[in-house]
Parts: C-alpha cells; sequence; structure tokens
C-alpha cells in the first residue's frame, strides 16, 4: 500500500540548502548504507579484491618453484590451504585465481551491458526496421545452442596457439557477446512498456528535448532492470568460466582461475581424499557471487524512491 | 463572441489493425472520422462520448500527439499538422494536455519539481536560479504545499497527483488545454475540488479547454459548449443549455436518461438503448447509431445524416430532426 | 416486518502492513433484510469492498485479518463455519459481481462451462439439466442467442454482455444475497442503465437480497432501499434511502451530496470538502473526518463519536448530534 506521507511536513535534515532538492543520487547513497545485506557484500567483494591482488604480495611463495617432492600435502602451519600436486601453496594459487576470475566476471558483465544495452535501447526506443535486425540477430544467437558454441571457440582458441596470458580477455569477450542477448530482450520489453506510459506521452506533450527524454525519463527506469541483471551477469560469468575450465575451454595451466581449481573435484580422487583442493576456491566463488548479488539488491533499492530512507 | 482559437477541420485518425505473419495492415480502426469543430478563445468545449467513441483520440490529434489521417487544425491559424518538428516542440508549451490517470502519467523517479519545472527549463523559458521559486508558486496555485516540491509522486494521493499533472501543463503559461477525462478516476469529493481548481484557473488566466469526458453531470458543469460524440463522428453539437435542455439527437437523449440521479422520489422516463456499441473496425452503414436507435428508419439503414446546424450554433447528424 | 438475511456485528478486518495497521474495517455493524437492497456507499479506501470480502470470507491473509465481531448469514456466523461449509455458501446462497467484467470470467473456458460449474457443483445438476438451466439464465440476464453464447468465450463478448453472464454466473444457484461490487463502475453510463435495470428485475422476480456497495450517489437514490454510509473503515451513516437524501446528517454525507455535479442543477461553484481522506494508518481515538469537517468541535478530536439512532431510526455517527437525543 502506498504511504501518502506528502503531507507530513517534516523531516528536512537538508536544511543548509534549501534552494536546492537533495539529488537523486545522494538519497541512493543514504539508502544504501542503511541496507545491512550492501554493507555486509560491500565488505566482502573488498576483501575478495585485496585478497586477489594484494594478498599475493604476502606469500612467501610467490617466486617458488615448483616441486612435486612437496605435492599433495594437507593443510599445514607452512601451507594454511596445503598443497597441490605440483607443490604450489593453495592458498597462493586461490589469490591469483581470484584475479582472473574477478575480473573475468566483471568485465564480461560491462562488455553485455553495453552491447545488450545499447542494442536494446536502439531497438525498443526507435523501433521500425532497427528493431527488427537487431532483434533477429538476437533470436539467431539465442538459438545457437549455448556450451557448444562455447567449446567450439574454446577449440579454435587452442588451434591458434593463443598464449595462456591473453586467453583471459578472449575468454571474457566470448561469455560477454553470447550473454547480451537476454539482457537486451529484457531492456528492449521494459523500454516498450515504458513508452506507453503516460509519462512518455506527457514529456512529448511538454516538448522536451529527445535527449532528455531519454536520460530523465527512460534511463532511471531502466536502470533497476539493467543493475539486477548486471549482478547476475557478474555471479553467472564467474560461474561460466569455471564451467569453461572445467572443461578444459577457459583459462588454461599454469595460469589458475576459480573455476580450473574447482575442477580438481573433477578427479575421484582429489573429490574423495584432498578436499583442500577445491573446497576453498568453491567456497570463494559462493562468497564473491553473494555478496555481488547483495550489492545489486541494493543498488536496486536505493534508486526506488519509494523505499524508504 | 469571441475569436476561435483552435479551428478542426475534418479531422480523421485510422489506426490500422495488423495481422497475419507479416503484420500487414488489414483493416483500420476508423478512431476518428471526420470532425469538425472550433474552440473560441477562453471557451470550454466538452466532448462526451461512451468508451471507444474517439473522444480522447480527438483530443490526443488534435495536438499532434497522434499524427492525423486527414484533416488539418489550426492554432491560431497555424496548422498543427504540417509543422516540422522543432517547430512543434516550440509550440508544445501553448497547447497542454492533462491526463487521465494521474498515476501512470507522473514518472515515479522524478521527484515533484523537477516533474513540474524540467520542460521550462527545457525550452529555456526560465533560469535555473529563479526555477525553484517558480515552481513554487505554481504548486501553491493549484493547491498545493511548498514543501510538496522534493517529494515523489508515490508520496501523494490521487488528487493531489492530478493538482501536479495540472501544475506541470500550467507553468508553461500555455493558451490551450486538452482535459482528457481529467476527474474521472477521482472520488467524488476530490472530484469536486480538482473542477473548481480547473474553472478557477480558466477564469484568471483566460484558459481555454477541450475536456472530454464520459460523465454528463460534470460536462454539465463545467462547459461552454458540448459535443456528443458516437463512434468516431459528432453526432451533435451545441451551446451547453440548449444541449441539455433541448437534446435533438436520440443518442444525446438516451444519454441524457441514462445519468443516474441523486434523487429517489424523482421518477423519470428512461430511454433505455439496447446493445452494445459497435465496433469502430466495423461501424454500421448509414447512420452509425441505427443499431441502436429506438426511432430508426429505413432512411437512417441507407444513408449517413448530414450534419447541419438547426439554428443558433446547435448542430446535429440525423435524419429525423 | 422481515428478518435479516445478514447482520455484520462489530466486524473488524484488520490489514498488517509494513507502514503499519490499516484497519479497512473497523467496528462496522449493519444488517440487511430479505429482500432488500442496501447500498454501501463511500470513496474508495472506506472499507466497503472489505466488508462484503470479509463476508465471503475471502479477505487474503496474510496481510489482511479479521480480528473480531460477528458476521450472521442466515441464522449462522459465517466467521465460524469450517472452510468447507463457507464454499457451500458462496456461489451457492451469496452470489457475488465484481467491478471487472473483464477479469472475473476465465478466458480459456467458454461461457457454458464457466455456468454449468456451479450448478452441477451445488445443485447437482446433471450436464444437460446444467445445460438447459444456463440457458435460461443466459435469457434471463437479457442476452439473446443464448445457444451460441454458451459456446462462445469471454473475449468474444463486450463489457456489458460479460456483467451479464457474472450476473447469471451469481444468480444461477438462486441465491438469497446478491453482492454487487461496483457493478457498473467499469461500464458506459448506457450499459449501466442496462445493468441496473437488469439487478433491479431480477431483484424483484427473486425477492433476492442485494448487497450494491458503489461511491456514486447516482446509483444508491435509484436501486437502494437503505443506505449505509463509509468513512475511513467506519459506518458513519445509514438510514432507509428517503430518509438519507430528503435529511443527510452526517457533514460528510452532506459534503458528498452538494459536492456532486447533478444533470439539470446548474450551479456556479461546486461545494467542496477541504481536504482528503485521512492517511488510514496509526488514526487515533478521534472523529476520522473532524479534520475536514466545518463543524468541528472539540470533542471530535478527542473522541470517536458512536452510531446512534433516533426516533425515526436515522443512524448517525457525530458529536453534532449527540445533544439532541440526550434531551
Amino acid at each position: 500500500m502506498d504511504r501518502l506521507n506528502a503531507n507530513q511536513p517534516l523531516d528536512y535534515k537538508k536544511k543548509n540548502n534549501p534552494k536546492k532538492a537533495p539529488s537523486i543520487w545522494r538519497d541512493a547513497f543514504h539508502r544504501f548504507l542503511k541496507n545491512k545485506y550492501a554493507i555486509l557484500g560491500l565488505v566482502i567483494l573488498t576483501f575478495m579484491f585485496l585478497f586477489s591482488f594484494v594478498g599475493p604480495y604476502f606469500s612467501p611463495y610467490l617466486d617458488a618453484k615448483i616441486d612435486v617432492s612437496k605435492g599433495n600435502q594437507p593443510p599445514s602451519a607452512e601451507h594454511w590451504l596445503g598443497t597441490d600436486n605440483l607443490g604450489r601453496d593453495v592458498l597462493l594459487r586461490l589469490m591469483l585465481a581470484g584475479r582472473i576470475s574477478l575480473t573475468i566476471g566483471i568485465a564480461a558483465t560491462l562488455i553485455i551491458i553495453l552491447i545488450g544495452g545499447t542494442l536494446g535501447s536502439i531497438a525498443g526506443y526507435y523501433g521500425g526496421w532497427l528493431d527488427v535486425i537487431i532483434m533477429r540477430l538476437a533470436d539467431i544467437i539465442y538459438a545457437m545452442p549455448g556450451l557448444p558454441i562455447l567449446i567450439m571457440l574454446g577449440a579454435i582458441m587452442s588451434d591458434l596457439k593463443i598464449p595462456p596470458s591473453q586467453r583471459i580477455y578472449y575468454v571474457m569477450f566470448i561469455l560477454g557477446f553470447v550473454s547480451w542477448v537476454g539482457l537486451a530482450r529484457l531492456i528492449r520489453s521494459q523500454i516498450l512498456s515504458l513508452k506507453e506510459q503516460e509519462f512518455m506521452l506527457a514529456t512529448e506533450v511538454l516538448g522536451l528535448r529527445d535527449s532528455k527524454k531519454i536520460i530523465k525519463h527512460l534511463f532511471p527506469n531502466v536502470l533497476p532492470t539493467v543493475i539486477v541483471s548486471a549482478t547476475l551477469g557478474v555471479a553467472s560469468s564467474i560461474l561460466a568460466e569455471s564451467a569453461l575450465s572445467f572443461l578444459g575451454l577457459g583459462v588454461i595451466p599454469p595460469t589458475p582461475s576459480w573455476g580450473y581449481m574447482l575442477s580438481a573435484a573433477n578427479n575421484m580422487i582429489d573429490f574423495a581424499k584432498r578436499p583442500w583442493l577445491w573446497i576453498p576456491p568453491g567456497v570463494a566463488i559462493m562468497f564473491s557471487v553473494v555478496a555481488i548479488n547483495f550489492i545489486g539488491d541494493a543498488l536496486r533499492d536505493a534508486f526506488d524512491p519509494r523505499q524508504k530512507i | 463572441m469571441s475569436e476561435p482559437l483552435i479551428e478542426v477541420k475534418n479531422l480523421k485518425k485510422y489506426f490500422p489493425i495488423r495481422g497475419g505473419v507479416l503484420q500487414r495492415t488489414i483493416g483500420y480502426v476508423k478512431a476518428v472520422d471526420g470532425v469538425t469543430f472550433t474552440i473560441n478563445k477562453g471557451e470550454t468545449l466538452s466532448l462526451v462520448g461512451e468508451s471507444g467513441c474517439g473522444k480522447s483520440t480527438v483530443g490526443r490529434t488534435i495536438i499532434r500527439l497522434y499524427d492525423k489521417t486527414d484533416g488539418e487544425v489550426f492554432y491560431k491559424s497555424i496548422p498543427i499538422h504540417s509543422l516540422k518538428k522543432s517547430e512543434l516542440r516550440k509550440l508544445r508549451p501553448k497547447i497542454q494536455l492533462v491526463f487521465q490517470d494521474p498515476f501512470s502519467s507522473l514518472n515515479p523517479r522524478l521527484r515533484v519539481g523537477d516533474a513540474i519545472g524540467e520542460a521550462l527549463l527545457d525550452h529555456g523559458l526560465i533560469s535555473k536560479n529563479e526555477l525553484r521559486d517558480k515552481v513554487i508558486e505554481t504548486l501553491e496555485i493549484c493547491g498545493l504545499a511548498p514543501y510538496h516540491i522534493d517529494r515523489y509522486p508515490h508520496e501523494f494521493s490521487g488528487g493531489q497527483r492530478q493538482r501536479i499533472g495540472i501544475a506541470r501543463a500550467l507553468i508553461l503559461d500555455p493558451e490551450f488545454i486538452v482535459l482528457d477525462e481529467p476527474v474521472s478516476s477521482l472520488d467524488v469529493s476530490i472530484q469536486a475540488q480538482i473542477i473548481n481548481l480547473l474553472m478557477d484557473l480558466q477564469q484568471q488566466k483566460g484558459l481555454t479547454y477541450l475536456f472530454i469526458s464520459h460523465d454528463l453531470s460534470v460536462v454539465e458543469h463545467i462547459s461552454t459548449r458540448v459535443a456528443v460524440m458516437y463512434l468516431g463522428s459528432i453526432v451533435e453539437m451545441a451551446a451547453r443549455d440548449e444541449l441539455f435542455d433541448h437534446p435533438l439527437h436520440p443518442y444525446t437523449q438516451a444519454l441524457l436518461s441514462a445519468v443516474p440521479i441523486p434523487d429517489p422520489d424523482l421518477k423519470r422516463e428512461r430511454i433505455i438503448l439496447e446493445g452494445d456499441i459497435p465496433s469502430p473496425a466495423n461501424p454500421p452503414k448509414g447512420c452509425k447509431f441505427h443499431t441502436r436507435c429506438p426511432i430508426a428508419k429505413d432512411i437512417c439503414r441507407e444513408q449517413i445524416p448530414e450534419y447541419k446546424d438547426v439554428g443558433g450554433g446547435h448542430f446535429v447528424a440525423c435524419h429525423l430532426v | 416486518m422481515a428478518k435479516n438475511i445478514v447482520e455484520f456485528r462489530n466486524l473488524k478486518t484488520y490489514f498488517y502492513t509494513e507502514e503499519g495497521v490499516v484497519k479497512a474495517v473497523n467496528d462496522v455493524s449493519f444488517s440487511i433484510r430479505e429482500g432488500e437492497t442496501v447500498c454501501v456507499v463511500g470513496e474508495s479506501g472506506c472499507g466497503k469492498s472489505v466488508t462484503a470480502l470479509s463476508l465471503m470470507r475471502l479477505i487474503q491473509s496474510p496481510p489482511g485479518k479479521i480480528e473480531g465481531g460477528e458476521i450472521i448469514f442466515d441464522g449462522r456466523d459465517v466467521l465460524k463455519l469450517s472452510e468447507a461449509e463457507m464454499r457451500k455458501i458462496r456461489g451457492n446462497e451469496i452470489g457475488m459481481i465484481f467491478q471487472e467484467p473483464m477479469t472475473s470470467l476465465n478466458p480459456v473456458l467458454t461461457i457454458g462451462e464457466q455456468l454449468m460449474e456451479p450448478l452441477m457443483v451445488h445443485k447437482f445438476m446433471s450436464k444437460k439439466e446444467a445445460w438447459n438451466k444456463a440457458i435460461e439464465l443466459i435469457k434471463q440476464v437479457g442476452i439473446p442467442r443464448a445457444e451460441q453464447i454458451m459456446t462462445s468465450y469471454p473475449h468474444e463478448l463486450s463489457g456489458g454482455m460479460r456483467q451479464r453472464i457474472m450476473i447469471a454466473i451469481a444468480l444461477s444457484c438462486d441465491p438469497k444475497l446478491l453482492i454487487a461490487d461496483e457493478p457498473t463502475t467499469a461500464l458506459d453510463v448506457t450499459i449501466q442503465a442496462q445493468i441496473l435495470d437488469l439487478l433491479r428485475k431480477i431483484k424483484q422476480e427473486r425477492n433476492m437480497a442485494l448487497m450494491l456497495i458503489t461511491h456514486d450517489l447516482g446509483i444508491v437514490a435509484e436501486m437502494a432501499d437503505y443506505v449505509v454510509v463509509m468513512y475511513a473503515g467506519k459506518v458513519i451513516e445509514e438510514a432507509p434511502v428517503r430518509e438519507l437524501f430528503k435529511n443527510p446528517k452526517h457533514p460528510y454525507t452532506r459534503g458528498l451530496l452538494k459536492a456532486k455535479p447533478i444533470i439539470g442543477k446548474r450551479q456556479d461553484k461546486l461545494y467542496t470538502i477541504p481536504g482528503q481522506v485521512p492517511n488510514p494508518i496509526g488514526l487515533g481515538n478521534y472523529c476520522y473526518f473532524s479534520d475536514r469537517c466545518e463543524y468541528a468541535m472539540d470533542i471530535c478530536r478527542q473522541k470517536i463519536p458512536q452510531l446512534t439512532a433516533d426516533e425515526n431510526g436515522h443512524k448517525v455517527a457525530c458529536w453534532l448530534y449527540e445533544g439532541e437525543w440526550k434531551k
């Protein structure tokens, strides 16, 4: 039920500047900070970033050589999370893998938003033949089965002998390219329904410029959809990279990624006898994904004026 | 009599019906099928009719929210439908529209102050510094309080939102406002407040209204002249008193007699029309009303009646008048 | 005098929302007699629909909950009945039609199926009997070509036709009471006239009680025998229709009557009730209309007035009249 509280003239904390309306960003920021889950998500995610990008410099094993004789050791005071079959420190591997996985997750999502957002908006706003072309293209990509495509592209990358250090960029791009369709469709349908709303007709009656119609009226109403699907996108990109690596198609050794590390569980013996190899990356993925989802939900609510401050 | 502000000449608006795999046009909904009228400066012309009669489409086509199919609309002799887009944009502030639905006509993510003030700023009609004072002044004219300026639409009731919608139009200092069922979704006690506000504003600012409504009692209260629409055409148009005291078209008569009157002792002879309104995609031949008309003759089924002046600016389209 | 078919006694239906408790129906008592048309009138949010839904036990829970009171229907307290017993009353002893004829019919079933279903469930009719009865009902609600309508789907009918079908369904089991919740609000005036005419006719033929919920005082004047006026979850006035229109007592009722433009009575300026309906959350111990009332006195802001009857049976909840009866 709506709270019709417009008639209670109080709650003016911003008395110092009554000449100006409090900005929507400031309100959103306040709402965001009030959300416990948002803070929790932010803390976890910050920790994951520090862990991945700064953590390795504190590891004594950064320059260590492969030493098979120290392989497959369970966690100990020396190796907190044990070592893998080549004697590498799992904790260090986990940190380095985080760099890759987090980068892929976020970058792939940015690519999805860029392609999907732009094409979806154009299709929805202008309609006509542009809409037809974009949407048919989306249909084609959508109709192609995802995993076989990824496998195919992975195989092509292997054939082209792309160096492992660069593969990550290709993986990001591939993930972005095959997943923009969902977002584009979502945004297009949102814009189509928004265009039917009377307040969009009202902008025409008022004679507003197109740029203003889009930036002030269309964009803020599409934003929540983008935020939510972006956060889901980060999570699913991390997971998709895991799947690719699991199949040996994503990042390849020696570069680690959480997904690749997780594929240790593929091996019956590792799975049964050496849980320190696959539990830590699993936990890392889970925490990052949950944290990003918390932040996404909080952002969506933060930009909704119907939520209490 | 004062000079005409808006002249509508044989305006037609057909919406294509698409069908089939290729979405080809397979027919037309003749929402507005040739209407002609003028609105004089400072008066309120009401368009009444039932749902689907095309009254809202007329309102929206007049201000070119929809492109016409045929005919022309003149605002102070400027042909609105022949203007370039940039010229039309410059004209926009002068011809405004207030929507029916106070909920969907306001952007939920825009503060009331922004919603009201943005167009003024966008047209360069005011500086940023003066804007806030101007918005507050307009809010107060429309019966809202200055502190409402930083609120969001969801914090307001339907009646207050309608005031915001009116303020949004009013701040541009328009000459002509299309009021598209502005009180239909409001409760009786709030409805009276909005009607009074609209009439006060008209008096103070010399506004000209096109008032679109299905509620005859409200129309009788607010109008200078009234036009009755049925299936895309005007069937009768006259000055308010003339139309309500001497309705000539059988449809107008039936409409008037169908309105419930809050007086339990009043026993009226009621004309109850048979059947439903035909689809505007496939209107009846001859007089469009003949399928429901209690006094239809053979001629009504064959010939379209002429829309003629029967004296004193009382227009009617009926063979039997 | 005919006996009561429904009696609401101190009904309280609350909704528990995030912002607080909404007392949608707040201590409401009134009754409907056999064969009588009672109009419940009020503005949106006054609790008129919730009162009817409480009788049908159709309150969504959560957030809604019937917190107290009794609703005696035909000698039984419906609030104490089991869900199974309630199903026997719904659609059988009490029929209900809603505002939106568009959404109250199932779009994937034919009109015939929807008409025959209650007959077969409640009246244990065979398919053949139900079919014949359904055709008879369609004819009764004034729709020609009944056989053809039986096999049509809802989208093939106009709004007015659908509302007629809704009435036919509601009538199918010969209910003792028909609840009509804003039955004509979504319809055009000429169609509204048809539907009101139909309701009046069938009510007379069947000697059925009609609880008509509306915001339109014109409809009240035309249809009602007895009127109940609600405001912010409370009954503030009730009286026989002539008495109410001739001698409205509560300032809100009077304001409503004056605020509505009436055909044939031209006036320069409409009377308005200032302000708006109060926020339903956290209403205190005072007359809820007091902040909009031009006659408000100190006591109005301190105590809730009780519904009290005068010698003509005209009940009003207003402190203005408290003195009169004490004399």
